[in-house]
Protein backbone atom coordinates (compact mmCIF):
# COMPACT_ATOMS: atom_id res chain seq x y z
CA UNK A 1 0.00 0.00 0.00
CA UNK A 2 2.74 2.13 0.76
CA UNK A 3 4.04 3.03 -2.88
CA UNK A 4 0.74 4.01 -3.89
CA UNK A 5 -0.20 6.23 -0.61
CA UNK A 6 -0.18 9.93 -1.37
CA UNK A 7 2.45 12.12 0.17
CA UNK A 8 1.99 14.71 2.48
CA UNK A 9 2.88 18.38 0.69
CA UNK A 10 5.12 21.21 2.49
CA UNK A 11 3.91 24.23 1.10
CA UNK A 12 2.79 27.07 3.11
CA UNK A 13 -0.98 26.74 2.39
CA UNK A 14 -3.43 24.07 4.22
CA UNK A 15 -5.75 21.80 1.95
CA UNK A 16 -8.85 20.78 2.93
CA UNK A 17 -11.21 18.26 1.19
CA UNK A 18 -14.83 16.64 2.03
CA UNK A 19 -15.79 13.42 0.67
CA UNK A 20 -19.07 11.99 0.77
CA UNK A 21 -22.08 10.38 -1.67
CA UNK A 22 -24.64 12.51 -3.16
CA UNK A 23 -26.67 13.96 -0.64
CA UNK A 24 -24.32 13.63 2.16
CA UNK A 25 -24.46 17.46 2.49
CA UNK A 26 -20.63 18.00 2.32
CA UNK A 27 -20.85 20.61 -0.21
CA UNK A 28 -23.10 22.83 2.17
CA UNK A 29 -20.32 22.32 4.86
CA UNK A 30 -17.12 22.79 2.60
CA UNK A 31 -19.47 26.21 1.84
CA UNK A 32 -20.45 26.63 5.69
CA UNK A 33 -16.29 26.39 6.34
CA UNK A 34 -15.38 28.88 3.97
CA UNK A 35 -17.51 31.69 5.34
CA UNK A 36 -16.38 31.17 8.65
CA UNK A 37 -12.57 31.09 7.56
CA UNK A 38 -12.90 34.36 5.09
CA UNK A 39 -14.39 36.20 8.31
CA UNK A 40 -11.25 34.72 10.29
CA UNK A 41 -9.69 37.10 7.77
CA UNK A 42 -8.06 33.51 5.83
CA UNK A 43 -7.47 33.79 2.05
CA UNK A 44 -9.47 30.89 0.83
CA UNK A 45 -9.93 29.19 -2.93
CA UNK A 46 -12.16 26.87 -3.24
CA UNK A 47 -12.46 24.02 -6.34
CA UNK A 48 -14.87 21.41 -7.14
CA UNK A 49 -14.70 17.54 -8.70
CA UNK A 50 -14.75 17.59 -12.72
CA UNK A 51 -14.89 21.19 -13.43
CA UNK A 52 -11.70 22.15 -15.82
CA UNK A 53 -12.51 23.32 -19.16
CA UNK A 54 -9.70 20.76 -20.59
CA UNK A 55 -11.56 18.19 -21.19
CA UNK A 56 -15.22 18.78 -20.23
CA UNK A 57 -16.89 18.43 -23.32
CA UNK A 58 -14.94 15.11 -24.11
CA UNK A 59 -16.41 13.72 -21.18
CA UNK A 60 -19.87 14.66 -21.11
CA UNK A 61 -20.27 14.25 -25.27
CA UNK A 62 -18.48 10.67 -23.84
CA UNK A 63 -21.30 10.04 -20.95
CA UNK A 64 -23.97 11.40 -23.24
CA UNK A 65 -23.46 8.91 -25.64
CA UNK A 66 -22.70 5.93 -23.27
CA UNK A 67 -19.27 5.48 -24.90
CA UNK A 68 -16.82 5.81 -21.84
CA UNK A 69 -14.99 2.93 -20.66
CA UNK A 70 -14.51 2.11 -16.88
CA UNK A 71 -10.90 2.90 -18.10
CA UNK A 72 -11.23 6.09 -20.17
CA UNK A 73 -13.95 7.90 -17.84
CA UNK A 74 -11.03 7.01 -15.01
CA UNK A 75 -8.76 8.44 -16.83
CA UNK A 76 -10.46 11.50 -18.00
CA UNK A 77 -11.43 12.31 -14.86
CA UNK A 78 -8.05 12.15 -13.54
CA UNK A 79 -6.37 14.21 -16.75
CA UNK A 80 -9.44 16.64 -15.17
CA UNK A 81 -8.04 16.58 -11.93
CA UNK A 82 -4.27 16.94 -12.76
CA UNK A 83 -5.15 20.32 -15.02
CA UNK A 84 -6.70 21.61 -11.76
CA UNK A 85 -4.38 20.57 -9.46
CA UNK A 86 -1.58 22.22 -11.19
CA UNK A 87 -3.67 25.27 -12.41
CA UNK A 88 -5.91 25.76 -9.46
CA UNK A 89 -4.66 24.03 -6.39
CA UNK A 90 -0.85 23.94 -6.27
CA UNK A 91 -0.48 28.43 -6.86
CA UNK A 92 -2.42 29.03 -3.85
CA UNK A 93 -1.28 26.28 -1.91
CA UNK A 94 2.46 27.35 -2.69
CA UNK A 95 0.89 31.11 -1.53
CA UNK A 96 0.04 30.15 1.78
CA UNK A 97 -3.91 29.92 1.20
CA UNK A 98 -6.17 27.42 2.34
CA UNK A 99 -7.89 25.30 -0.90
CA UNK A 100 -11.14 23.74 -0.11
CA UNK A 101 -12.31 21.41 -2.58
CA UNK A 102 -15.36 19.69 -3.12
CA UNK A 103 -14.07 15.76 -3.32
CA UNK A 104 -10.82 14.85 -4.50
CA UNK A 105 -8.90 11.97 -5.09
CA UNK A 106 -10.82 9.63 -2.92
CA UNK A 107 -13.45 10.36 -5.29
CA UNK A 108 -11.82 8.45 -8.44
CA UNK A 109 -11.15 6.23 -5.75
CA UNK A 110 -14.50 4.93 -5.27
CA UNK A 111 -16.16 5.37 -7.96
CA UNK A 112 -13.59 4.17 -10.27
CA UNK A 113 -13.11 0.68 -8.08
CA UNK A 114 -16.81 0.55 -8.40
CA UNK A 115 -17.21 0.61 -12.11
CA UNK A 116 -14.67 -2.32 -12.70
CA UNK A 117 -10.96 -0.60 -12.37
CA UNK A 118 -8.46 -2.28 -9.98
CA UNK A 119 -8.10 -0.81 -7.03
CA UNK A 120 -4.61 -0.76 -6.84
CA UNK A 121 -4.31 0.86 -10.41
CA UNK A 122 -6.35 3.82 -9.35
CA UNK A 123 -4.82 4.95 -6.49
CA UNK A 124 -1.15 4.45 -8.62
CA UNK A 125 -2.94 7.30 -11.08
CA UNK A 126 -3.67 9.49 -8.86
CA UNK A 127 0.01 9.13 -6.76
CA UNK A 128 0.74 12.67 -8.05
CA UNK A 129 -1.96 14.49 -5.77
CA UNK A 130 -0.93 15.76 -2.34
CA UNK A 131 -2.03 14.59 0.80
CA UNK A 132 -4.71 16.63 1.99
CA UNK A 133 -4.49 18.24 5.83
CA UNK A 134 -7.48 17.92 6.40
CA UNK A 135 -9.60 15.18 5.10
CA UNK A 136 -13.92 15.56 5.96
CA UNK A 137 -15.78 12.29 5.33
CA UNK A 138 -19.43 12.73 5.54
CA UNK A 139 -21.50 10.12 5.91
CA UNK A 140 -24.11 9.05 5.54
CA UNK A 141 -27.17 6.15 4.91
CA UNK A 142 -28.33 5.54 1.62
CA UNK A 143 -32.08 5.82 2.70
CA UNK A 144 -30.95 9.63 3.96
CA UNK A 145 -29.09 10.81 0.44
CA UNK A 146 -32.28 9.73 -1.15
CA UNK A 147 -34.46 11.64 0.51
CA UNK A 148 -32.66 14.73 0.34
CA UNK A 149 -32.10 14.31 -3.50
CA UNK A 150 -35.13 13.21 -4.37
CA UNK A 151 -36.70 16.44 -2.20
CA UNK A 152 -34.43 18.98 -3.67
CA UNK A 153 -34.30 18.34 -7.53
CA UNK A 154 -36.82 15.75 -7.61
CA UNK A 155 -34.64 13.62 -10.66
CA UNK A 156 -31.75 11.95 -9.82
CA UNK A 157 -28.80 12.40 -12.39
CA UNK A 158 -27.98 9.43 -14.50
CA UNK A 159 -24.19 8.99 -13.60
CA UNK A 160 -24.91 9.95 -9.73
CA UNK A 161 -27.38 6.93 -10.12
CA UNK A 162 -24.94 4.57 -11.89
CA UNK A 163 -27.44 4.14 -14.68
CA UNK A 164 -24.37 3.89 -17.44
CA UNK A 165 -23.68 0.50 -15.19
CA UNK A 166 -26.80 -1.33 -15.70
CA UNK A 167 -27.29 -2.24 -12.31
CA UNK A 168 -31.19 -2.04 -12.61
CA UNK A 169 -33.92 0.01 -14.83
CA UNK A 170 -35.47 1.94 -12.22
CA UNK A 171 -33.03 5.03 -10.94
CA UNK A 172 -33.83 5.27 -7.45
CA UNK A 173 -32.86 1.11 -7.20
CA UNK A 174 -30.12 1.91 -9.38
CA UNK A 175 -28.65 4.61 -7.02
CA UNK A 176 -29.71 2.45 -4.08
CA UNK A 177 -27.07 -0.37 -5.58
CA UNK A 178 -24.59 1.94 -6.91
CA UNK A 179 -24.36 4.05 -4.18
CA UNK A 180 -24.23 1.36 -1.26
CA UNK A 181 -21.28 0.13 -3.50
CA UNK A 182 -19.38 3.72 -3.27
CA UNK A 183 -20.38 4.00 0.18
CA UNK A 184 -18.50 0.50 0.65
CA UNK A 185 -15.66 1.76 -0.96
CA UNK A 186 -15.55 5.09 1.43
CA UNK A 187 -16.19 2.89 4.93
CA UNK A 188 -12.85 0.85 3.46
CA UNK A 189 -10.57 4.51 3.16
CA UNK A 190 -11.41 5.53 6.12
CA UNK A 191 -8.73 3.96 8.16
CA UNK A 192 -6.42 4.00 4.91
CA UNK A 193 -5.93 7.35 4.43
CA UNK A 194 -7.46 9.18 8.06
CA UNK A 195 -10.58 10.53 6.81
CA UNK A 196 -12.27 12.64 9.89
CA UNK A 197 -15.79 10.95 9.55
CA UNK A 198 -18.43 13.48 10.47
CA UNK A 199 -21.94 11.75 10.97
CA UNK A 200 -24.07 13.25 8.00
CA UNK A 201 -27.39 12.61 9.63
CA UNK A 202 -27.17 15.20 11.90
CA UNK A 203 -28.03 18.94 12.07
CA UNK A 204 -26.94 21.51 9.92
CA UNK A 205 -25.02 23.72 12.08
CA UNK A 206 -24.24 20.33 14.75
CA UNK A 207 -21.72 19.29 11.72
CA UNK A 208 -20.44 22.52 11.13
CA UNK A 209 -19.65 22.82 15.04
CA UNK A 210 -18.08 20.04 14.48
CA UNK A 211 -16.09 20.80 11.51
CA UNK A 212 -14.75 24.14 12.67
CA UNK A 213 -13.54 21.96 16.01
CA UNK A 214 -11.81 19.93 13.91
CA UNK A 215 -10.10 22.60 11.61
CA UNK A 216 -9.51 25.15 14.65
CA UNK A 217 -7.75 22.61 16.00
CA UNK A 218 -5.40 21.13 13.22
CA UNK A 219 -4.48 24.42 12.35
CA UNK A 220 -2.63 25.29 15.45
CA UNK A 221 0.54 26.41 13.59
CA UNK A 222 -0.87 28.21 10.98
CA UNK A 223 -2.48 31.85 10.56
CA UNK A 224 -4.20 34.26 7.98
CA UNK A 225 -0.76 35.74 7.56
CA UNK A 226 1.57 33.01 6.16
CA UNK A 227 4.78 32.96 3.84
CA UNK A 228 5.05 31.96 0.50
CA UNK A 229 6.90 29.20 -1.09
CA UNK B 1 -4.52 -20.34 -24.24
CA UNK B 2 -3.29 -17.45 -25.52
CA UNK B 3 -4.06 -15.44 -23.14
CA UNK B 4 -3.70 -11.72 -23.50
CA UNK B 5 -0.30 -11.00 -21.04
CA UNK B 6 -0.56 -6.82 -19.67
CA UNK B 7 2.14 -4.43 -18.01
CA UNK B 8 0.20 -4.11 -14.65
CA UNK B 9 -3.30 -4.84 -13.45
CA UNK B 10 -5.22 -5.15 -17.20
CA UNK B 11 -8.95 -4.41 -17.82
CA UNK B 12 -10.61 -6.54 -14.91
CA UNK B 13 -13.94 -5.85 -15.92
CA UNK B 14 -13.01 -7.75 -19.45
CA UNK B 15 -12.02 -10.95 -17.84
CA UNK B 16 -9.43 -12.70 -19.40
CA UNK B 17 -8.73 -11.80 -23.43
CA UNK B 18 -8.74 -14.71 -25.47
CA UNK B 19 -6.07 -13.27 -28.18
CA UNK B 20 -5.54 -15.47 -31.76
CA UNK B 21 -4.15 -12.20 -33.18
CA UNK B 22 -0.98 -10.73 -32.71
CA UNK B 23 0.09 -7.42 -31.25
CA UNK B 24 2.92 -6.03 -33.36
CA UNK B 25 4.22 -2.61 -32.11
CA UNK B 26 7.28 -0.51 -34.26
CA UNK B 27 8.81 2.08 -32.08
CA UNK B 28 11.34 4.85 -33.40
CA UNK B 29 11.52 8.61 -33.10
CA UNK B 30 10.35 10.72 -35.79
CA UNK B 31 12.26 10.04 -39.29
CA UNK B 32 13.37 6.90 -38.26
CA UNK B 33 10.93 5.42 -40.95
CA UNK B 34 8.06 4.11 -38.96
CA UNK B 35 5.61 5.03 -41.45
CA UNK B 36 6.92 3.16 -45.06
CA UNK B 37 7.84 0.16 -42.32
CA UNK B 38 4.71 -0.44 -41.33
CA UNK B 39 2.87 0.05 -44.82
CA UNK B 40 5.76 -2.52 -46.54
CA UNK B 41 5.21 -4.50 -43.38
CA UNK B 42 1.65 -4.42 -43.66
CA UNK B 43 1.63 -5.59 -47.52
CA UNK B 44 3.36 -8.79 -47.10
CA UNK B 45 1.44 -9.79 -44.26
CA UNK B 46 -1.71 -9.51 -46.21
CA UNK B 47 -0.16 -10.97 -49.26
CA UNK B 48 0.19 -14.30 -47.11
CA UNK B 49 -3.48 -13.47 -46.24
CA UNK B 50 -3.33 -12.42 -42.61
CA UNK B 51 -6.06 -10.01 -41.27
CA UNK B 52 -4.38 -6.69 -40.13
CA UNK B 53 -5.25 -3.81 -38.47
CA UNK B 54 -3.47 -0.63 -38.07
CA UNK B 55 -2.96 2.03 -35.44
CA UNK B 56 -1.46 4.65 -34.18
CA UNK B 57 -0.95 6.92 -31.44
CA UNK B 58 -3.35 10.00 -30.86
CA UNK B 59 -6.09 9.13 -33.14
CA UNK B 60 -9.43 8.01 -30.80
CA UNK B 61 -12.31 9.58 -32.09
CA UNK B 62 -13.36 10.63 -28.39
CA UNK B 63 -9.77 12.29 -27.12
CA UNK B 64 -7.95 12.86 -30.60
CA UNK B 65 -9.39 16.32 -30.81
CA UNK B 66 -8.70 17.25 -27.73
CA UNK B 67 -5.00 16.71 -27.69
CA UNK B 68 -4.66 18.43 -30.80
CA UNK B 69 -6.44 21.54 -29.71
CA UNK B 70 -4.39 21.70 -26.15
CA UNK B 71 -1.46 21.22 -28.42
CA UNK B 72 -2.33 23.76 -30.14
CA UNK B 73 -2.70 26.35 -26.97
CA UNK B 74 -0.17 24.90 -24.86
CA UNK B 75 -2.29 24.28 -22.39
CA UNK B 76 -0.82 20.58 -21.19
CA UNK B 77 0.81 20.27 -18.14
CA UNK B 78 3.20 16.98 -17.58
CA UNK B 79 1.09 15.24 -15.76
CA UNK B 80 -2.24 16.21 -18.15
CA UNK B 81 -0.15 15.32 -21.38
CA UNK B 82 0.26 12.21 -20.23
CA UNK B 83 -2.66 11.15 -19.07
CA UNK B 84 -4.73 12.10 -21.98
CA UNK B 85 -2.82 10.49 -24.45
CA UNK B 86 -3.36 7.35 -22.00
CA UNK B 87 -7.10 8.07 -22.38
CA UNK B 88 -6.79 7.92 -25.85
CA UNK B 89 -4.65 4.78 -26.09
CA UNK B 90 -7.29 3.72 -23.53
CA UNK B 91 -10.31 4.33 -25.80
CA UNK B 92 -8.72 2.77 -28.93
CA UNK B 93 -7.40 -0.82 -27.14
CA UNK B 94 -10.74 -0.95 -25.87
CA UNK B 95 -12.83 -0.38 -29.08
CA UNK B 96 -10.06 -1.45 -31.86
CA UNK B 97 -7.15 -3.39 -30.81
CA UNK B 98 -8.59 -6.01 -28.28
CA UNK B 99 -11.60 -6.20 -30.10
CA UNK B 100 -8.81 -7.12 -33.45
CA UNK B 101 -6.73 -9.45 -31.46
CA UNK B 102 -9.76 -11.68 -30.46
CA UNK B 103 -10.76 -12.13 -33.49
CA UNK B 104 -7.39 -13.00 -34.81
CA UNK B 105 -6.15 -9.95 -36.28
CA UNK B 106 -2.36 -8.90 -36.52
CA UNK B 107 -2.40 -5.33 -35.05
CA UNK B 108 0.53 -3.11 -36.43
CA UNK B 109 0.58 -0.48 -34.23
CA UNK B 110 2.50 2.57 -35.07
CA UNK B 111 4.06 3.78 -32.04
CA UNK B 112 2.97 2.05 -28.65
CA UNK B 113 3.13 3.02 -25.34
CA UNK B 114 6.53 2.92 -25.10
CA UNK B 115 6.51 6.56 -26.93
CA UNK B 116 4.88 7.79 -23.89
CA UNK B 117 7.49 6.38 -22.06
CA UNK B 118 9.84 8.06 -23.29
CA UNK B 119 8.21 11.19 -24.00
CA UNK B 120 6.83 11.79 -20.49
CA UNK B 121 9.70 11.25 -18.60
CA UNK B 122 11.91 13.75 -20.31
CA UNK B 123 9.03 16.00 -19.97
CA UNK B 124 9.32 15.45 -15.59
CA UNK B 125 7.41 12.90 -14.55
CA UNK B 126 8.42 9.71 -12.63
CA UNK B 127 9.38 7.03 -14.77
CA UNK B 128 7.32 4.70 -12.52
CA UNK B 129 4.68 6.23 -12.44
CA UNK B 130 4.11 6.68 -16.01
CA UNK B 131 4.28 3.10 -16.49
CA UNK B 132 1.86 2.33 -13.60
CA UNK B 133 -0.37 4.40 -15.58
CA UNK B 134 -0.02 2.02 -18.54
CA UNK B 135 -1.01 -1.09 -16.22
CA UNK B 136 -3.61 -1.21 -18.34
CA UNK B 137 -2.03 -1.80 -21.94
CA UNK B 138 -1.35 -5.61 -22.95
CA UNK B 139 2.39 -6.46 -23.50
CA UNK B 140 3.07 -6.67 -27.01
CA UNK B 141 3.56 -9.90 -28.75
CA UNK B 142 6.57 -7.78 -30.44
CA UNK B 143 8.38 -4.94 -30.41
CA UNK B 144 10.15 -3.42 -33.61
CA UNK B 145 12.58 -0.80 -32.50
CA UNK B 146 14.24 1.77 -35.50
CA UNK B 147 17.51 2.79 -33.60
CA UNK B 148 19.21 5.62 -35.34
CA UNK B 149 21.45 7.61 -34.16
CA UNK B 150 21.00 11.55 -33.89
CA UNK B 151 23.42 12.51 -36.65
CA UNK B 152 21.47 10.49 -39.49
CA UNK B 153 18.37 11.32 -37.62
CA UNK B 154 18.94 15.35 -37.94
CA UNK B 155 20.09 15.22 -41.89
CA UNK B 156 16.71 13.31 -43.07
CA UNK B 157 14.72 15.15 -40.87
CA UNK B 158 15.88 18.69 -42.64
CA UNK B 159 15.48 17.79 -45.77
CA UNK B 160 11.66 17.91 -45.38
CA UNK B 161 11.41 21.37 -44.15
CA UNK B 162 10.30 23.18 -41.40
CA UNK B 163 11.46 21.08 -37.95
CA UNK B 164 7.92 20.17 -36.59
CA UNK B 165 7.73 21.84 -33.00
CA UNK B 166 6.89 19.07 -30.75
CA UNK B 167 9.17 16.82 -32.47
CA UNK B 168 11.79 19.51 -31.48
CA UNK B 169 9.81 19.27 -27.72
CA UNK B 170 9.51 23.14 -27.93
CA UNK B 171 6.62 23.09 -25.28
CA UNK B 172 9.49 22.05 -23.13
CA UNK B 173 11.36 25.73 -23.67
CA UNK B 174 14.61 23.99 -24.52
CA UNK B 175 15.41 27.41 -26.55
CA UNK B 176 14.02 29.15 -29.48
CA UNK B 177 16.51 27.24 -31.76
CA UNK B 178 14.62 24.72 -34.13
CA UNK B 179 18.26 22.96 -34.51
CA UNK B 180 19.54 23.29 -31.18
CA UNK B 181 16.31 22.04 -29.45
CA UNK B 182 15.72 19.28 -31.89
CA UNK B 183 18.78 17.47 -31.59
CA UNK B 184 18.45 18.39 -27.84
CA UNK B 185 15.34 16.66 -27.63
CA UNK B 186 15.59 13.84 -30.01
CA UNK B 187 18.96 12.97 -28.22
CA UNK B 188 16.68 12.45 -24.19
CA UNK B 189 14.15 10.11 -26.46
CA UNK B 190 16.51 8.30 -28.07
CA UNK B 191 18.77 7.83 -24.42
CA UNK B 192 15.21 6.83 -23.29
CA UNK B 193 14.61 4.21 -25.90
CA UNK B 194 17.87 2.81 -26.18
CA UNK B 195 17.65 1.97 -22.18
CA UNK B 196 13.93 0.64 -22.91
CA UNK B 197 15.15 -2.02 -25.51
CA UNK B 198 17.08 -3.90 -22.79
CA UNK B 199 14.00 -3.16 -19.81
CA UNK B 200 11.90 -4.37 -22.32
CA UNK B 201 13.59 -6.59 -24.41
CA UNK B 202 12.42 -4.90 -27.72
CA UNK B 203 13.89 -6.83 -31.58
CA UNK B 204 16.32 -3.71 -32.47
CA UNK B 205 16.95 -2.99 -36.35
CA UNK B 206 19.29 -1.10 -37.47
CA UNK B 207 17.32 2.01 -39.01
CA UNK B 208 20.50 3.70 -40.76
CA UNK B 209 20.04 1.28 -43.48
CA UNK B 210 18.16 1.21 -46.45
CA UNK B 211 14.28 0.87 -46.15
CA UNK B 212 14.29 -2.15 -48.22
CA UNK B 213 17.34 -3.30 -46.39
CA UNK B 214 15.67 -2.66 -43.09
CA UNK B 215 11.82 -4.34 -44.38
CA UNK B 216 14.29 -7.41 -44.94
CA UNK B 217 15.61 -7.33 -41.60
CA UNK B 218 11.79 -6.50 -39.81
CA UNK B 219 10.29 -9.85 -42.05
CA UNK B 220 12.61 -12.04 -40.74
CA UNK B 221 12.55 -10.97 -37.52
CA UNK B 222 8.37 -11.22 -37.69
CA UNK B 223 8.92 -14.86 -39.49
CA UNK B 224 10.82 -16.32 -37.02
CA UNK B 225 8.29 -14.94 -34.23
CA UNK B 226 5.47 -16.78 -36.25
CA UNK B 227 7.37 -19.78 -36.29
CA UNK B 228 8.26 -19.76 -32.75
CA UNK B 229 4.49 -19.21 -32.15
CA UNK B 230 3.50 -22.08 -34.31
CA UNK B 231 6.03 -24.40 -32.60
CA UNK B 232 4.13 -23.46 -28.78
CA UNK B 233 0.28 -23.66 -30.34
CA UNK B 234 -1.26 -25.74 -32.74
CA UNK B 235 -2.28 -23.96 -35.82
CA UNK B 236 -5.74 -23.81 -36.26
CA UNK B 237 -7.47 -25.53 -40.06
CA UNK B 238 -7.13 -23.35 -42.79
CA UNK B 239 -4.87 -20.93 -41.39
CA UNK B 240 -2.98 -18.80 -43.23
CA UNK B 241 0.66 -19.56 -45.34
CA UNK B 242 3.66 -19.65 -43.04
CA UNK B 243 5.34 -16.57 -43.31
CA UNK B 244 8.61 -17.14 -45.62
CA UNK B 245 11.00 -13.83 -45.40
CA UNK B 246 13.49 -15.70 -47.51
CA UNK B 247 10.62 -16.70 -50.52
CA UNK B 248 9.52 -12.51 -50.65
CA UNK B 249 13.16 -10.99 -50.45
CA UNK B 250 16.00 -12.87 -51.45
CA UNK B 251 18.51 -13.44 -48.32
CA UNK B 252 21.76 -11.59 -48.58
CA UNK B 253 24.90 -13.10 -47.48
CA UNK B 254 25.95 -10.15 -45.11
CA UNK B 255 22.24 -10.95 -43.11
CA UNK B 256 23.74 -12.84 -40.51
CA UNK B 257 26.24 -9.28 -39.80
CA UNK B 258 23.02 -7.29 -39.86
CA UNK B 259 22.01 -5.60 -36.04
CA UNK B 260 19.14 -7.66 -35.28
CA UNK B 261 18.67 -9.21 -31.62
CA UNK B 262 15.59 -11.49 -31.17
CA UNK B 263 13.34 -10.52 -28.13
CA UNK B 264 14.36 -11.67 -24.94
Amino acid sequence: MSESALQPHDWPGRLIVVEGIDGSGKSTQLQLLQRWLEMKGYKVFFTEWNSAELVRKTTKRGKRKRSLTPTTFSLLHATDFAHRLVGSILPPLKAGMIVLADRYVYTAFARDVVRGCDREWVRKVYRFAPKPDIALYFRVPIEVAIRRLTMARQVLRDFEAGMDLKLHPDPVESFRIFQGRILDEYDRMGPEHGFVVIDATGRINDQQDKVRKVVSGRFRNYGPTQRIA
Amino acid sequence: MNELRFFGEGLPYLGPVDCTGALITLEGTDGAGRTTQLSMLRRWLEEHGHGVIETGWTRSPLIGRVIAQAKQFRTLNRFTYSLLYASDFADRLEKEIIPALRSGFIVLSDRYVFTAFARDVIRGVDRQWVRDLFGFAPIPHLVLYLKIDVATLIRRVIPRGVIDSFESGMDMALGDDPYDSFKRYQTLLLREYNAMADEFGFSVVNARMKPERIQEVIRRVVSEFFAQRQSVDTPPAGEAAPLDAGAVVPARPDTAADPVRASA
